[in-house]
Parts: structure tokens; C-alpha cells; sequence
């Protein structure tokens, strides 16, 4: 029973993450070609549309580069980084792995007037820095509620899923822990702050949920319908997808118990090569990542979001402390505990 | 004049004593300055002509210390011929001082140019005749008529005033009149004879030639 | 080269040398404290982080579990940006954590915590190491947690308190530099004004010092006034020695002299009377030259230290007349001096003897019946004392050559004294920053000399 079941959750991530791979061999990989006869490697978890206007307004200033842009996971972006491959910039969403990147000294420090520019909380030793901040959002499509209210705290979410287990079964989706670090690093966080991520967590299990690698395909299936509730998504590419969703029919919400923030960061890689365009990019990252108004970049910047949601809890912060859950030890027991959580029986009649 | 000599050496003050007398003058002598404390306590004066170095001590602190009360002028005899020594005498109250050894004439005239200094403490005149000579002044007087002699002119007039009667050579008289340093001969003698004889003419006072002798003082009186 | 430095530039120096050396103690005693306050800081964190590891050490089925909790981690956060590294290990078995990184050799088999250094990853790092036995299954099992962080953190703080100590000891290196400079010239204001009072004595002033130097000066008052007290005494004992000389020499002679003179009163005889002219005169001569040779040492020793005190000329031509006139007045010779007040500055004493010296000279080389004129004039910067007679003269040629005829010739002339007693006079000016003019008289007749003194 319990294998079946988990062989079954393995087997829709499996199919999931081919699925994903597919798409991503299309996307995962594009050239920018520059005047010049350098190029600047980067290795990103961002998604190419999200991060293209950032590469095209680098490139106004440096048009003699050619930039080299590679999407990845952000499990994979470590593991390539830690493997020893040759990329100028590394931008992720998992601070944890950012973090232990550096702390192992796979980061090479940089120093500038923008990184000096950036609060404390926004960078680690010269090593890392942060460039957005992002909160992680609920979307749930407003049929689901039947003119119920909004739910806007995990509580009211727990009651509403738990009540209307007909509405919601089989089209919940979240984060799949194993494969995705920034799902893994939402959920620690989310359950180091509040009791309420493992309750939630069982009842989403009863629900038979879909796991996902990425946010960006948990707000399509929402969108085209086949989820009713996406749960830790993050909000910037909630709010990307939606722009173009009329009527109002998907709504993004803000857990107001506890959101996490999480800060999208840049390192260079210790194999960089072309460190001093690494550089320059990040100071211009730095110098959006600073600025006041939102405008009209993809990601929004670090103090918007910072200062909207530091009504109570700030962005992750930066520092070892993020490396506890990725020892082999507390990663197992978390993910044991998580896949117990995940793995009820979805007949409970 | 009555002189008071203080000088430790015997021989000296001897000569000094014969010497002085010569000239007519009284002479004590004190070998020590105890002994010219009391000679001072005793009788008066004219001068005192006073050693620096006694056996009981030294004459210039003996000058200082009694300058207060001691009227009667002092030569000190001095055997420095130091210039501060000399100095430092008069500082402490000395009217003049002479250096040893002393011309006898040079002694003299400082005793007069003390003694004149001093306003005439000691007023010897000497009558002559019916004239009153003074040889601290070289003033010579008879009744209204006065003349005033120069100084060796009075010198001259004095030797033969001191010497009344007696014929006195050229030879003595230059000994007394002229110092030793210059050579003088006995015409100069006739010169100022010559010119004494018309000064004190006139004061009824006359100069006789002694053929072969020397010269003798003749008052209208004598 | 030392011993030529000026006390007070020596005194600074080494004021400044142990303000210096004091500054560097304290700033490397703050340092080295701050280092150490810091380390013990990190050490402290580094415990607690590896004890809350060892914490949740635990048994489950016979074999050791952990869990890695949250606080371990962020308290070492808590405190710097430093690199973390960990490892578990039981007995020979890695749990979890980096299986390279070292562990510091217990220095006690039984010690529960153990610090050392190390180097990790290229970096230095300060390690703790908790042990802890758990019982896993029936057999217990030596359990030891190692956290690892790098120095970065430690040696921020402590370069920071160093620079600001360094700042410190420099500022209070200048204070004390400031200060020292003000206290070594204070403490030798005494010495300074010791010497200016020793200085500004006369060169013949021999008094004691007064009483009221610091004691560090009292022995050098007291050595001074020593040796002016000996000084003195050897002065007074050779003045006295000479008095005491001049005293035995002249007695005799004025026995003699007078002696002579008793005799020639009472012999009428040519041939004798001559001769006793001729004992008197030389008897006279020898006085006169002795005098004049003492006169001689006695300016030559004054001018080497020559006194520069105010004389008035008019008093000193009034003094050397007064004591002249007997003299003068025993070849009937007038003295008469045209005087104004001019002030020099010299030894009294000296151009005392100076004029003296001349006056003598003119009276004696003066006819009888005559006179001898002394003028005081001032000119530019020359103050002059001009002695002029109506003897025979120099006779012809130049000044400067009678001059040096004069004192060449003083005792070949077979006239002692005469040519000495210029010689004097020129001495004593040439002292003063004068000279001595010797020439005609106005009407071409008699001779004529002139002192010639600066003013200034």
C-alpha cells in the first residue's frame, strides 16, 4: 500500500520532470552573440522570457559580450557548480544552495560600489548577493470557492480544503521537495515558522496533489484548469502569467499567518572566467534590485516586496543556518516526514 | 708741620725722621698701628703718613675704620705700584697716597696739596720781617700789599724762611728745589733767585749774594 | 655625540622613546586582548553550536541518529559571516557533515571540548570538537562533533579594535610628546637660569652663589663656589705675594733712597754730591721700571678679561689731574683740562692707568713754567683725550713709527719707564677697541697724544 502509493506520487514526478526536460531542451539553452569575441556564461534558474529583458539592457552597455544563457533547476545549477563546470555567473532561487556553494568555497568574492550599496541582509561575505525578492504565493482559481471568501491564512486554507475535499481532490498542486530546491527551501523555512506547513501538508496529501518541479507550470495548469489550487508558488511568475488572465478567475494570495521571501541571488562561480562582465552584470542586477519604483522588469525588486511583507517576517536570511537542512541526515528525515505527509490514502470514504 | 709716621720698618722710618726734620718738620713715629692709636689719642697733627702693610695689620683697613673720626689728613706709602692699589687707597679714605721709594720734594708737594685741599687745617704762616709769609699758599703779606708766589718760588722763599740767618749754597738749594730725574745746573739756581729777589723786593724782604757761599735771607728787620 | 646633546633635547628624546615604546605596549596589549576576547567569543559560539549538535545525539534501533538543529547554525551566523564546516562522526563512522575536515586532537583523552586551529579549504579555521558517548544497541559508541569556522569574523573585530587602539596609542603618543616637552622645559628653567646667573657675572666677580637652586643643582653651586673660593684665594695669595715682594724690595730702597738724600744734605763736597745724585736716580729708575712692569702685567691680565662698565671721561681726566698736580706744580707746570661728559665703556682702572701713563710722561717731558692741555672731545663714534704739551716733541716722522720706536726702544732709551708707559697706555686701548695717537702739538710745537675711544 504504502509502496504503491509512493510508486504512484514518483511516477507522476517522474513524468512531470520528462516533461519538463522536454520543454526545457528547447528553452533550457540560448546565445545572445555579442560584438566581440568574449562571452559571459551564465547558469540561471530563471525562466529565458522572465530573465531576457536583463541580458538585452546588459547588452546595450556591453555590446561586445556575447552572453551565454543556460536554465537549469536549481539542484542541477548546484550540482553543475560544485562539479566544477565553467560558468561566469550563477542566479538562483535556492538561497540554501547558493549559500552552500559559497560557504565551500565555490564562490569567488566581488566587490564594488553597488555590492557595498546593498543592506546586509542582502548579501553574505561578498560572495552573495541578492538581487529580487519574492515572495511565495497561494493561486487558486475562483470557481474553487463558490463565493466562499478568500482564504488568506493557512487556517482558513486547511479548513477550506478539509471541508471541500471535492472540489480540490487531485487538483492541488505544490512544490515537489526532491526535485525542486527552492520548493525545498519554502517548505523548511515554512515549517521551521509555523506548525500549520504539516497540517496543511496532510491535508493536501488526502487531496491527492500534483507535484511539480517548477512554478512556472503550476501557474499554467491552474490557468488552463486542470489545478484549482497551486500552493507555494512564487508570486513574481504568478504575476508574469496572469497579466494576461481576464475576468479575474485565478486570484494570488498572500498567506497572512507566514510568507516566506525568498531572495533570488547571484554568485561567480570560482571556475569564472570572465569575471570583471560577471561583475558588471551583477552591479546592474544590484543597481534594479535597489531600485524604488517596480516598473516594468519581470522580477520585482529586493526592498518592494522587502518592505510589504516585513510586516512580521523578513526575507530568508542569508547565513549557514540555511546549509542545517541540507545535510544528507536532516534532508532525509524532512523528506521522509514530507513524503509520509504526502502519501495518505486519497479514499477516505 | 708735625708729621706722625706709621712704618714698620725701623730703618726707614729712621731716614725718614732725620729727613723730615732736615726740612724743619716734627716727626713721632709708630711702628705698629696700636702705637699710632695712641699716639693719635695723645697729640694732633698735620698729616699722617701711614704704611699699608704693619705687622697688625693692614693700613687701609685701619684707614677705613677710622676715617670716621680721624680728621687729620693721610698719605699712605704704598710699595705696589698697582694702579687698583692705588685706587683702592683713596677709595678707603686716603687723601693722597706715594709710592716707595718716595722723592722727599714730591712727598712734600703732595703734603701741600693736601693740606691746601683740606682748607688750611694747618696754618703755619711764618713771620719774616714785617711780612707774614704762608708757604702752604705762597702768599706773602705786608699790611694791605699781598703777592702771590709761584711754586717754586715759595719753595725757595720757604727753604730760606726755615733757615733764617743762615747762608745756604746753590748745591742745597737745587737738592731741595729740583727733583733728581733731570739734570739741573746751579745757574737755574741764579735764575730763580734772581726772580724771587724782585717778587718779595717790594715786602721789604732782600736776597744777599755770599760770594763763594751761596745766598742768605736778609729781612728789613735783621 | 651624545654627550655634546642639550639636556632638555635629550630629556624629550627619551621622553618621546618611552612614550613611543609605552604607546606600542598598550596598543599591542589592547590588540593582543581584543584578539583574544574575540577568539574566546568565537570559541564560546563554536561550543554552544556543537554542543546543541551533540544534543540531539540519540539512539533509534541500535544505531546513532541526529538531527542537525536549526539554532546550531544561526547562532554561528548570529555572530559573522564566517564559513561553516561540521562533521559527525561515530567512533570511525562519518554521520554526516564534510568527511575531510580535521578534527583537533583532544589534549585530554576524557575531555568533553576541544579547540584547535587548522586549515580547511584554504582557509584557517578555529575547530571545537564535542564528544559524547551514546549507547547505540547495547554497546556504547564514542560520538564527536566537530564545528569548524573560519578566523574572517575574529580577525575583523580585532583589527578593528586594533586600529582604533593604534589611533589611540598615537594620540596619546602626541600628548605625551606634547606634554614631556612642556615638563622638560619647565624642569630646566633652573638650569637655565643657574647658568645666565653665572654668566652674568663680572670677570672678576668671585662672590659665592646665592643659596635657592633645586637640589640637583646644589652640587654644582657647591663645586662652583669651590672653585671661585680657590680661584680667589690663588688670586688673593699671588696679590699678596706680590704686594708682599713689591713691600721688601721698595722698603729697602726707600731706606736707601732717603738715606741718600740726608746725605747729600749734609755734603758739600762735588765729587760726592755727585755721586749720590746718581744712587738717588737710580734708585728712582728701578722703582719707576718695577712699577711700571707690574702696570704692565696688571693691564695685559685686565684686558683678557676686560670689565665694560660706564666711565664717565670728564671724572676720569678730573681723578688723573687731581692726582698729578703735586707733580706738575713742582716744575711749576699748569694743568689744564677742558672737559665735557662722554660716557664709554671699559675698565675703569685700566684707562685710569692709561692716562695716567701719559699725563706722566708729558709733565715730565715739559719744561718748566709751562702748561699741559688736556681736552676731552667727541667725534662720530670716537670719544678722544688729547694730552698736548709744549716740550720738545717726537721730533720728526711718522706717527705710527715713534710709536713703534717707543715700544721697541722702552729699554734701550736708558729713560725707563718713559717708553713702557705708552706702551701701557696703547695696550689698554688698543683693549678697548681704541688706539693711541701720538703727533705735534697745534702749532707744530710740543708733542701731542691722543686716546682715542669708540663710544658704542
Amino acid at each position: 500500500m504504502r509502496y504503491t502509493r509512493l510508486a504512484h506520487v514518483l511516477a507522476l514526478c517522474v513524468g512531470l520532470l520528462a516533461m519538463a526536460a522536454s520543454a526545457q531542451e528547447i528553452e533550457d539553452h540560448k546565445s545572445y552573440p555579442g560584438t566581440g569575441d568574449r562571452t559571459l556564461r551564465i547558469i540561471s534558474t530563471a525562466d529565458l522570457e522572465v530573465f531576457e529583458p536583463y541580458i538585452l539592457a546588459f547588452q546595450e552597455d556591453r555590446p561586445d559580450l556575447t552572453v551565454d544563457y543556460t536554465v537549469a533547476s536549481s539542484i542541477e545549477l548546484y550540482r553543475a557548480i560544485r562539479g566544477g563546470g565553467v560558468y561566469d555567473l550563477a542566479l538562483s532561487s535556492a538561497m540554501d544552495l547558493q549559500l552552500q556553494l559559497a560557504n565551500d568555497g565555490f564562490a569567488r568574492s566581488y566587490r564594488s560600489t553597488q555590492t557595498d550599496a546593498l543592506p546586509e541582509w542582502a548579501r553574505w561575505r561578498d560572495l552573495i548577493f541578492a538581487f529580487t525578492a519574492e515572495s511565495a504565493v497561494v493561486i487558486l482559481s475562483v470557481d474553487s470557492l463558490q463565493g466562499a471568501p478568500l482564504p488568506l491564512t493557512r487556517q482558513e486554507l486547511i479548513l477550506l480544503l478539509r471541508e471541500h475535499p471535492e472540489r480540490f481532490l487531485g487538483k492541488v498542486g505544490t512544490y515537489d521537495l526532491r526535485e525542486s530546491g527552492l520548493g525545498y527551501l519554502f517548505a523548511t523555512q515554512e515549517a521551521r515558522s509555523t506548525d500549520a506547513y504539516w497540517r496543511l501538508s496532510e491535508v493536501m496529501g488526502r487531496l491527492d496533489p500534483l507535484l511539480y518541479c517548477c512554478s512556472g507550470q503550476m501557474v499554467d495548469d491552474v490557468i488552463s484548469g486542470r489545478l484549482v489550487l497551486a500552493y507555494n508558488v512564487l508570486g513574481s511568475y504568478a504575476a508574469e502569467r496572469l497579466a494576461g488572465e481576464t475576468g479575474g478567475k485565478v486570484q494570488i494570495v498572500r498567506m497572512q499567518d507566514f510568507a516566506n521571501v525568498m531572495l533570488r541571488t547571484a554568485i561567480i562561480p570560482a571556475t569564472a572566467q570572465e569575471v570583471e562582465a560577471a561583475g558588471a552584470l551583477i552591479d546592474g542586477l544590484l543597481e534594479l534590485g535597489l531600485r524604488d519604483d517596480p516598473g516594468d522588469w519581470p522580477l520585482p525588486p529586493l526592498r518592494q516586496t522587502g518592505e510589504v511583507s516585513s510586516a512580521g517576517f523578513g526575507p530568508i536570511r542569508l547565513g549557514p543556518a540555511l546549509m542545517i537542512y541540507l545535510d544528507p541526515l536532516n534532508r532525509r528525515a524532512f523528506l521522509d516526514e514530507w513524503e509520509n505527509a504526502m502519501e495518505q490514502d486519497t479514499d477516505p470514504r | 708741620m708735625r708729621f706722625l709716621l706709621v712704618e714698620d720698618n725701623g730703618e726707614l722710618a729712621e731716614a725718614v725722621v732725620k729727613r723730615l726734620a732736615l726740612d724743619g718738620h716734627a716727626v713721632d713715629h709708630a711702628a705698629c698701628l696700636a702705637e699710632a692709636k695712641e699716639f693719635l689719642a695723645g697729640a694732633s697733627y698735620d698729616l699722617i703718613l701711614l704704611d699699608v702693610m704693619l705687622p697688625d695689620g693692614d693700613g687701609r683697613a685701619f684707614l677705613a675704620q677710622s676715617r670716621a673720626h680721624l680728621e687729620t689728613p693721610v698719605i699712605v706709602l704704598t710699595a705696589r705700584a698697582q694702579v687698583s692699589d692705588r685706587v683702592g687707597a683713596l677709595d678707603q679714605g686716603a687723601d693722597d697716597y706715594i709710592t716707595k721709594p718716595f722723592d722727599f720734594s714730591e712727598l712734600e708737594a703732595r703734603c701741600r696739596a693736601v693740606l691746601r685741599r683740606r682748607g688750611g687745617s694747618a696754618r703755619n704762616e711764618i713771620a719774616m720781617g714785617d711780612a707774614l709769609f704762608d708757604p702752604m699758599s705762597g702768599s706773602l703779606r705786608l699790611g694791605e700789599d699781598c703777592v702771590t708766589l709761584r711754586n717754586r718760588e715759595t719753595r725757595l722763599l720757604e727753604i730760606f724762611a726755615r733757615h733764617p740767618g743762615q747762608t745756604l749754597s746753590k748745591g742745597q738749594l737745587l737738592d731741595r728745589l729740583f727733583s733728581f730725574d733731570a739734570e739741573v745746573t746751579e745757574n737755574a739756581i741764579e735764575v730763580y733767585v734772581g726772580r724771587l729777589r724782585r717778587r718779595i723786593g717790594p715786602m721789604g724782604l732782600r736776597i744777599e749774594t755770599v760770594r763763594g757761599l751761596g745766598y742768605r735771607l736778609e729781612t728789613a728787620a735783621g | 655625540m651624545i654627550r655634546s646633546m642639550s639636556i632638555g633635547r635629550r630629556l624629550t628624546l627619551l621622553l618621546a622613546g618611552v612614550a613611543a615604546l609605552l604607546s606600542l605596549l598598550s596598543w599591542s596589549m589592547v590588540s593582543g586582548l581584543a584578539r583574544q576576547a574575540a577568539a574566546r567569543t568565537q570559541d564560546n559560539v563554536l561550543a554552544a553550536s556543537a554542543s546543541t549538535i551533540a544534543e540531539t545525539l540519540r539512539s533509534e534501533q541500535g544505531e546513532v541518529r541526529l538531527e542537525l538543529p536549526y539554532s546550531a547554525f544561526s547562532m554561528l551566523g548570529a555572530i559573522s559571516e564566517d564559513r561553516v564546516f561540521y562533521r559527525v562522526t561515530a567512533g570511525e563512522r562519518l554521520l554526516t557533515g564534510y568527511s575531510d575536515l580535521p578534527a583537533p586532537e583532544p589534549d585530554q583523552a576524557n575531555s568533553r571540548v576541544t579547540f584547535g586551529n587548522g586549515t580547511y579549504r584554504g582557509a584557517e579555521v578555529r575547530m571545537v570538537s564535542v564528544r559524547r558517548v551514546v549507547l547505540a544497541g547495547d554497546r556504547p559508541v564514542s560520538v564527536i562533533v566537530t564545528v569548524a569556522q573560519t578566523l574572517d569574523g575574529v580577525a575583523a573585530i580585532s583589527g578593528q579594535i586594533s586600529r582604533f587602539a593604534a589611533g589611540l596609542s598615537l594620540a596619546f603618543f602626541v600628548l605625551a610628546v606634547g606634554l614631556s616637552e612642556i615638563a622638560v622645559r619647565t624642569s630646566l628653567r633652573p638650569l637655565n637660569s643657574f647658568a645666565q646667573s653665572v654668566s652674568r657675572r663680572g670677570p672678576s666677580d668671585l662672590r659665592p652663589l646665592r643659596p635657592g637652586a633645586p637640589a640637583e643643582l646644589v652640587p654644582l653651586r657647591g663645586a662652583l663656589n669651590r672653585l671661585m673660593e680657590r680661584l680667589a684665594q690663588s688670586i688673593r695669595r699671588s696679590e699678596d705675594f706680590i704686594a708682599e715682594a713689591a713691600h721688601r724690595v721698595r722698603t729697602p730702597l726707600a731706606t736707601v733712597r732717603a738715606q741718600a738724600e740726608i746725605a747729600l744734605r749734609s755734603t758739600s763736597d762735588a765729587e760726592d754730591r755727585h755721586r749720590l745724585r746718581q744712587i738717588i736716580r737710580a734708585v728712582d729708575e728701578s722703582s719707576r721700571s718695577a712699577g711700571q712692569l707690574l702696570d704692565h702685567a696688571t693691564v695685559a691680565f685686565r684686558a683678557e678679561h676686560l670689565a665694560r662698565d660706564p666711565v664717565d671721561l670728564a671724572e676720569l681726566v678730573n681723578q688723573t689731574t687731581e692726582a698729578l698736580t703735586p707733580t706738575a706744580e713742582m716744575k711749576d707746570i699748569e694743568l689744564k683740562a677742558t672737559t665735557v661728559s662722554v660716557t664709554v665703556h671699559g675698565d675703569a682702572v685700566l684707562l685710569y692707568s692709561a692716562l695716567r701713563n701719559v699725563l706722566d710722561n708729558a709733565i715730565k717731558y715739559s719744561p718748566e713754567d709751562t702748561t699741559v692741555r688736556i681736552d676731552i672731545s667727541e667725534a662720530g663714534a670716537e670719544a678722544r683725550i688729547s694730552i698736548s704739551d709744549e716740550g720738545p716733541g717726537f721730533g720728526a716722522g711718522p706717527a705710527e713709527e715713534l710709536k713703534e720706536r717707543f715700544r721697541r726702544g722702552g729699554n734701550t732709551e736708558g729713560v725707563v719707564g718713559s717708553g713702557l708707559g705708552l706702551t701701557i697706555a696703547a695696550d689698554v686701548l688698543a683693549a678697548h677697541g681704541g688706539r693711541l695717537d701720538l703727533g705735534a702739538g697745534q702749532k707744530g710745537e710740543g708733542a701731542c697724544v691722543t686716546l682715542v675711544l669708540p663710544t658704542s
